[in-house]
């Protein structure tokens, strides 16, 4: 995984409450045995219509949107399926980072794990957000702070160790290998507990 | 929210249940910079979120660490279509025959036993766990599905994971945890006649709404739980994930033991015994504090339906579509608030799913469908939650009884909850379904999805139209 320090981009803005990760991505593209090349079906049922035009109304597909990489979404975004399909889909497309008043526990945590940089913020930070669509916006994970349209500042909340992870490009897996020898210990002294 | 650091909860004062198998499964504590490594007792494996997870450890030169603590199975894509299933499966998607056939190699190599698309004993996995009494009490299980709650019914601390933390599990049985908050969630009096644990729990979410128990783990308490059978608190646990909640959980009781005894994978003799009053300190202590606590009386509680796109949004059978609902939700449906729910016109019917596709779901379904038809112009897909839960249910004739009614008894599987599988509905059709989730597109693209119990849906079939299953009830007691 590569290390992510600072993000710049300008916003793209999903407002809409409970985004699950059905709408994300639908369960019919699930049958990949790979993590690529979602994309093409993210958000796919809002992005085009049944003969596959793109819905013009749908904010992923207005010119403004272009080589925005920060998509900022209504609270409780990701609920619903584990499916870690969602963040693979964001992240294909070129989403890099998601920024909500709530994040779904599951949708966060996959997309963390993927280098998906997803953070919480309060409502008057969202609401600045939300009220300039297109502005530039730097999320730095160092400070753990979002720079807002307005030049502000303002906090954001972020798991300690997944952002020491995004932050050194380390992967949590190496952690937890790292662990082995308390794992076998735990192993040895607890009993197979039926 | 991150939770706090363990600061160690004393030892001496009253604990919770999940605080309890919490603790026991502690491998490294949790400090302020690092979670906790929690150790995984069982690890539930499906079709669709495990191919990338196995792929990892290949390309890193790992093994699988503990392949006995693994259980497998297919059920998200496997075709149910009864007479030509094997044709079906023949048939099926590349893609999906694929990914079969890649669950299958990744097992085989790693020596995990895998129920698979030829076992009498495969289903849905979260059906399959608790049948095969993999699923025991005070254990932590996970599973790359977020319905992986459902086995919080019988006490254990069961949450659904990313394919990355499948990986995880798969390579160091172990994942990296922050301690979750918990939430009380007690259910008060007794559920009325026709009024079911879907109900209760559908109301529940209503109430505190599909976000509101996150980052926490809700403990289902109260006498009305109490009196639940094991199905129904599997259903209440099941739905625990629509409130947003990492698990749901029920302290076990006898009634978790009785259904247990005799399982196949359930400990026998004495070591069943040794269990058992084990299982028995599982409970919550008096005075134990959780970070929430909610109460609802259930007495007065009428059978919910949903008439939006999250499973918040729910009303009573017989109430209507709220005034201040979302516009989006309402146009997807085609509804308009203050609608009454009762009467709408219904397509398809779906009894199955995670939820609600085990035996007893089928008899209440059942109960209703004897000795009447399924509406013209409906269609009904009985679609039961496991193998052995089919054969079970053949044995008690409820087939018959679908079949009679005009409704499709199909091979086990997760079908049109998820309709990856062949099963869906057309654009604009509205299905009354027993599962989860009521998203856009869910049951297939445009499709309209309204959440109820067994009785309703089967009530809704037989009316066309969404109905009340009370009446039907009361019709069928005057009767006898």
């Amino acid at each position: 995984m590569e290390a992510i320090k600072v993000i710049r981009s300008r916003t793209v803005i999903l407002p809409d409450t409970n985004v699950d990760t059905d709408q994300i991505i639908p369960a019919r593209f699930l049958t990949t045995t790979s993590r690529h090349g979602l994309g093409a079906h993210l958000f796919t049922d809002r992005r085009f219509d049944a003969e596959g035009r793109p819905r013009p109304e749908f904010v992923l597909n207005t010119p403004e949107a272009a080589d925005c990489r920060v998509l900022v979404a209504g609270h409780n975004f990701g609920c619903g399926s584990s499916r870690e399909h969602a963040p693979w889909a964001l992240m294909d497309y070129g989403i890099e980072a998601v920024i909500s008043t709530g994040i779904a526990d599951i949708f966060r945590t996959n997309a963390l794990r993927n280098g998906l940089v997803a953070v919480v913020v309060d409502e008057a930070a969202h609401r600045s957000l939300t009220d300039a669509p297109g502005a530039e916006v730097a999320i730095d994970l160092h400070s753990c702070t979002v720079t807002l349209p307005d030049g502000a500042t303002t906090e954001f909340e972020i798991e300690p160790f997944a952002r020491y992870c995004l932050l050194e490009g380390m992967d949590p897996l190496g952690y937890l290998l790292s662990k082995d020898a308390e794992i076998r210990r735990y192993e040895e002294e607890t009993a197979w507990t039926p | 929210m991150t939770a706090a650091p363990d600061t160690g909860i004393d030892a001496e004062g009253p604990r919770t249940l999940f605080d309890r198998i919490w603790e026991r499964h502690v491998v490294v504590p949790e400090t302020a910079d690092t979670p906790a490594v929690l150790y995984v007792d069982l690890h539930l494996v499906h079709e669709v979120t495990s191919p990338q997870a196995f792929d990892v450890l290949r390309e890193r030169g790992l093994q699988v660490r503990r392949p006995e603590r693994c259980l497998a199975t297919v059920d998200h894509s496997v075709p149910t279509s009864p007479a030509s299933w094997r044709m079906r499966l023949a048939d099926m998607d590349v893609a999906a025959r694929n990914q079969i056939r890649k669950l299958d190699m990744n097992c085989g190599r790693a020596g995990i036993r895998l129920l698979g698309v030829n076992s009498s004993r495969r289903g849905i996995v979260h059906v399959i766990g608790p049948e095969q009494g993999a699923t025991l009490p005070g254990m932590t299980v996970v599973c790359g599905d977020s319905h992986t709650t459902t086995h919080g019914a019988f006490g254990a601390l069961a949450f659904g994971i990313g394919t990355t933390e499948v990986g995880h599990v798969l390579a160091t049985q172990c994942l990296l945890q922050r301690r979750p908050r918990t939430l009380a969630v007690e259910l008060r009096g007794q559920l009325p006649e026709g009024v079911t644990a879907k109900d209760a729990v559908l109301a529940l979410i209503g109430h505190i709404g599909v976000g509101g128990g996150t980052g926490h783990v809700i403990e289902f308490r109260g006498d009305a739980v109490r009196a639940m059978s094991m199905d129904a608190r599997m259903t209440l646990c099941n739905m625990a994930i629509e409130a947003g909640a990492r698990a749901g959980m029920v302290a076990p009781d006898d009634a978790t033991f009785e259904y247990l005894a005799g399982r196949p994978l359930a400990p026998e003799g004495q070591a069943w015994e040794r269990a058992v009053s084990q299982w028995r300190t599982l409970a919550s202590d008096p005075g134990a504090r959780f970070d929430g606590e909610i109460s609802i009386d259930v007495s007065d509680l009428a059978p919910q339906v949903t008439w939006g796109t999250d499973p918040g949004m729910v009303a009573p059978v017989t109430g209507r579509i709220p005034a201040a609902a979302s516009t989006r939700a309402l146009e997807y449906m085609g509804f308009a608030a203050g609608e009454p729910l009762e009467g709408k016109p219904v397509q398809m019917v779906f009894v199955g799913s995670c939820t609600n596709s085990r035996l007893s779901d089928l008899r209440q379904a059942a109960a209703v469908l004897t000795g009447r038809r399924v509406a013209r112009g409906v269609r009904m897909l009985v679609v039961p939650g496991s193998q052995e839960t089919k054969r079970r249910a053949e044995a008690e004739g409820l087939d018959r009884v679908f079949i009679e009614a005009g409704a499709e008894w199909h091979e086990s599987g997760c079908s049109l909850c998820i309709a990856m599988n062949g099963d869906r509905a057309a654009p604009g059709q509205t299905v009354v379904s027993t599962s989860n989730r009521n998203f856009e597109g869910r049951q297939g693209t445009g499709a309209r999805t309204l959440l109820a119990s067994p009785l309703t849906a089967a009530a809704s079939a037989v009316a066309g139209m969404v109905a009340d299953p009370r009446p039907f009830l009361d019709e069928r007691r005057r009767i006898a």
